[in-house]
């Protein structure tokens, strides 16, 4: 079996399913939601969260090519605002609990439980 | 050329999102992050959306990325301990996961199922000039509100981030 089998040049010529797009959000919103659930570190759930935000952004603008209106990409580009803003309170937010309890392991977090 | 570009820049978000969620280091973290969001600007790219990708590169791994990155250095963060308190998130997490992943990746398919492929080239009203125009005339109203958002987010991470030990 050659590469020339393997790669065919209508490979090259093929385009892409809309699902494609959207099972590949599926999958960055889902590794998000782990890494949400399973980290300890409150900054790397940070991240995910900024991970999840962009699985949702690509669904828009995916729909936005599927519908041909700039409506999604408009969305997206509100859902990057928010997500700045988010970003710049939620450090602020960190950097006053880190100064507070000189942690960043969120099971130390526990004053509102006992 | 479409599926080889979009093949290879969903392989490389999805390694580099697992790489991000394996790391110990929060810096390795955020650079993988970094990869996934890069590799989303030329998906962006493909599905006609160009001033989208300059404001992803710009917004995300410009701005945001490094917010983070100065924090971690700032904070000098460590890897982090492994603890294993929550023992429902530990055993239920994953299965769940996957079940989610599966549902949604079947009402997708089936409900895409008769959807046109996506062609580079076939929409081309992506640009900043046609983003801008509908910005500025249909929502309007949204993005000055946006802005006074990031006024009341810039003045809370201030006083948050300058508040004296008490």
């Amino acid at each position: 079996m050659s590469l020339y089998d393997l790669f065919p040049p209508e490979f090259f010529k093929l385009s892409v399913p809309l699902a494609g797009y959207l099972i590949l959000s599926a999958i960055l919103f889902t590794i998000g939601v782990a890494t949400f659930l399973f980290r300890r570190n409150i900054i790397t759930v940070f991240m995910a969260i900024e991970l999840m935000l962009n699985a949702v952004n690509l669904t828009f603008v995916a729909f936005s090519n599927h519908y041909a209106k700039v409506d999604g990409q408009i969305f997206s580009f509100f859902v990057m605002v928010v997500a700045a803003a988010e970003a710049a309170v939620g450090l602020a937010i960190i950097l006053m609990v880190f100064r507070n309890r000189s942690t960043l392991q969120i099971d130390d977090f526990d004053t509102l439980k006992s | 050329m479409d599926l080889v570009l979009f093949l290879t820049f969903a392989l490389i978000a999805v390694v580099c999102a697992i790489n991000m969620s394996l790391q110990r280091h929060p810096v390795s973290s955020a650079l993988s992050l970094i990869g996934v969001m890069v590799s989303l600007a030329v998906l962006y790219v493909l599905l006609g959306a160009e001033f989208i990708a300059a404001a992803q590169l710009v917004v995300y791994s410009g701005a945001i990325m490094v917010l983070f990155l100065f924090v971690i250095m700032l904070l000098n963060a460590g890897s982090e301990k492994l603890s294993f308190k929550s023992g429902t998130a530990q055993f239920l997490g994953l299965p769940l996961l996957a079940i989610l992943l599966a549902l949604a990746s079947w009402v997708i398919t089936d409900a895409t199922a008769a959807a046109r492929p996506v062609k580079f080239g076939s929409f081309t009203a992506g640009g900043p000039r046609e983003v801008g125009w509908e910005l500025f005339t249909k929502y309007l109203l949204p993005f000055e509100v946006t802005s006074i958002l990031i006024l009341i987010a810039i003045a809370g991470a201030y006083r948050l981030a300058n508040k004296e030990m008490d």
